[in-house]
């Protein structure tokens, strides 16, 4: 791919231990274009959510990164001190987590929690930032008034949402999410998703989304990673991993939820 | 509609909640039974009164209105005793297998204790063969399972248990509050799989709350669509999914995931003003029911 936003490289990642380290991602490689969706798929303990707290360095020890290059546009995101990863994170890449939710301050009203980050990476006064929070709430359909509340006047679905806001808030170039909607029961999450993808097109940036729900991939994604056991196993375009999955485990994935929508599961080479 | 006659039935059930001045619908004129050898499906989205339902069954909220039966008696009795004979033959499988087993015990233990409290014919050998044989039942090997504790078990296996558990009270009736929802897709379907089994071969009562249609689809000969506490679409379960007739349920549809229409298709995009349309309009009181089919009917708010 030319120009990749962002590019991983024979990345391997190991959790270390007393007597074993254990390695959970293991040489794996992938790029993502600018504006593009990129979905990685697999079981809980593939390594996915390893790789989504790498990028942005969130992952702590025993985690340790022993091999491989994570670039975000063209810059390697291993090499960046203390003070340049406070600034690329959120400016660059924004990570919204699987409970998200109930990652807002519960004791802050919503516009000091735009104007906590708003401050930090761009200076913005007080009313400075009450206008760009407006902005963006209006972009996740939040009313823009209801920037007073506080996170518990709000519904698990609005909250994600103003957490998505807040990702939205400096225009990164790359948004990590982890389970995004897991939590969340499908007409929200399809809002939410819905809405993500109207702004990708508006707004240009990329999506590094992983859920464990191959058919909502199939739905959102532009191009699709199926991980086992930390490898990348397979990767193709969403249609490709649909209608023709070629490794064995991506069609036994396929064959192990009941589809509701399409042909009934392929029993072929499922165990 | 079946045969068999309903284990437990619910007759216009109605449920309030009250904080301070605030009053909450949980549940309002539930009537619905669950037979013997079948499964009814109970699908909705977060706090359209799913688990309320649930609680109300399992007696852990008494109704405000309407009546539970069992075995056509009306249930009365809310003495520790009552409330022990009924929950013997009507038992809950929780959503959390991390959380509702005691991580301090072995599997042998959380299969010992309802043993002894409601199988006390049992005695010595009998209850570590019939632990056994549980285990044998949910498809796990005893000699390598039982010694065991929770945590060195996966969530299935978890899962299985807690299946295990009920089945050893001797429940006739299983209320299944989204058993498979904290489990991975790949074990999820051997779980539906096995109370599917179950069901058939020991003729047991399931109720299945889901907000996944999917499963729902996968398991259930029934299904019952609510929302704000009220059932607004039930019936056959291919009756019901493949020709909705209220509003909320074909939104509800349209919105399970379906790798065969991408979000990037106009056609495929839900209006956020059409939804919170559909919910308020889902939210009145629906007095009415019509009748769609045989066995498919749905609520109306105009007769």
């Amino acid at each position: 791919m030319n120009n990749p936003l962002l590019s991983v490289q024979d990345l391997s990642i190991e959790y270390v231990g007393d007597k074993t380290d254990f390695r959970a991602v293991d040489h794996v490689s992938f790029d993502v274009a600018p504006g593009e969706v990129f979905g990685l798929a697999g079981e809980s303990g593939c390594g996915k959510s390893t790789i989504a707290f790498a990028i942005s360095r969130l992952h702590k020890p025993p985690a340790l990164i022993c091999g491989g290059e994570i670039m975000v546009a063209g810059r390697s995101v291993l090499d960046l001190d203390a003070n340049e990863l406070a600034r690329f994170r959120w400016d660059e890449v924004a990570m919204v987590f699987q409970s998200a939710m109930n990652s807002l301050n519960p004791v802050l009203r919503i516009e000091s929690q735009f104007h906590d980050l708003l401050k930090r990476h761009r200076g913005y006064s007080k009313a400075q930032s009450r206008e760009r929070c407006a902005e963006l709430l209006k972009l996740v359909d939040i009313p823009p008034d209801r920037m007073r509340d506080y996170p518990f006047q709000f519904s698990g679905g609005m909250r994600q949402r103003i957490v998505i806001a807040i990702c939205l808030a400096l225009n990164p170039k790359l948004i990590v999410m982890d389970e995004p909607t897991t939590a969340l029961d499908v007409v929200v999450q399809r809002e939410i998703l819905q809405r993500i993808n109207e702004l990708r097109r508006e707004l240009g940036f990329s999506v590094l989304f992983i859920t464990h729900d191959l058919g909502l991939m199939v739905q959102f994604c532009d191009r699709i990673g199926i991980m086992l056991d930390g490898k990348l196993v397979e990767q193709g375009t969403a249609d490709q991993i649909y209608r023709a999955p070629t490794h064995d485990y991506t069609k036994k994935l396929w064959a192990s939820f009941p589809s509701f929508h399409g042909p009934a599961p392929r029993q072929e080479n499922a165990q | 509609m079946t045969a068999n006659p309903a284990i437990v039935s619910l007759q216009n059930i109605g449920k309030t909640f009250h904080l301070g001045a605030h009053t909450v619908r949980g549940a309002h004129d539930l009537s619905f039974d669950l037979h013997s050898g079948r499964t009814l499906a109970l699908v909705g989205e977060s706090g359209s009164g799913k688990t309320t339902c649930a609680r109300i069954i399992m007696r852990e909220y008494i109704a405000d209105e309407g009546q539970l039966l069992f075995h056509g008696t009306p249930v009365t009795d809310n003495t520790p005793k009552g409330l022990k004979q009924y929950r013997k033959n009507v038992q809950m499988i929780f959503q959390d297998p991390f959380a509702s087993l005691n991580p301090a015990h072995t599997v042998d233990y959380h299969l010992r204790r309802p043993l002894a409290l409601y199988r006390r014919d049992l005695k010595g050998k009998a209850v570590t063969d019939e632990i056994h044989a549980l285990l044998r039942q949910v498809e796990l090997d005893p000699e390598l399972v039982a010694p065991k504790h929770p945590h060195d078990l996966s969530g299935g296996q978890r899962q299985r248990i807690n299946i295990a558990r009920t089945l050893a009270v001797g429940a006739k009736v299983i209320i299944a509050d989204e058993p498979t929802s904290m489990l991975d897709v790949s074990v999820r379907q051997g779980v539906l799989e096995l109370l599917n089994r179950m069901k058939r071969d020991l003729g047991l009562a399931l109720l299945y709350i889901t907000h996944d249609v999917a499963t729902a689809h996968y398991v259930a000969e029934d299904i019952m669509v609510m929302y704000g506490g009220q059932i607004l679409e039930w019936g056959d379960v291919n009756a019901v999914l493949s020709n909705p007739q209220h509003d909320y349920t074909r939104m509800l549809l349209s919105a399970v995931p379906n790798p065969e229409i991408r979000f990037d298709d106009p056609q495929s995009r839900l209006d956020p003003t059409a939804v919170n349309a559909v919910r308020e309009q889902a939210k009145q009181l629906h007095p009415h029911v019509k009748t769609a089919g045989p066995n498919h009917f749905y609520r109306h708010t105009a007769a």
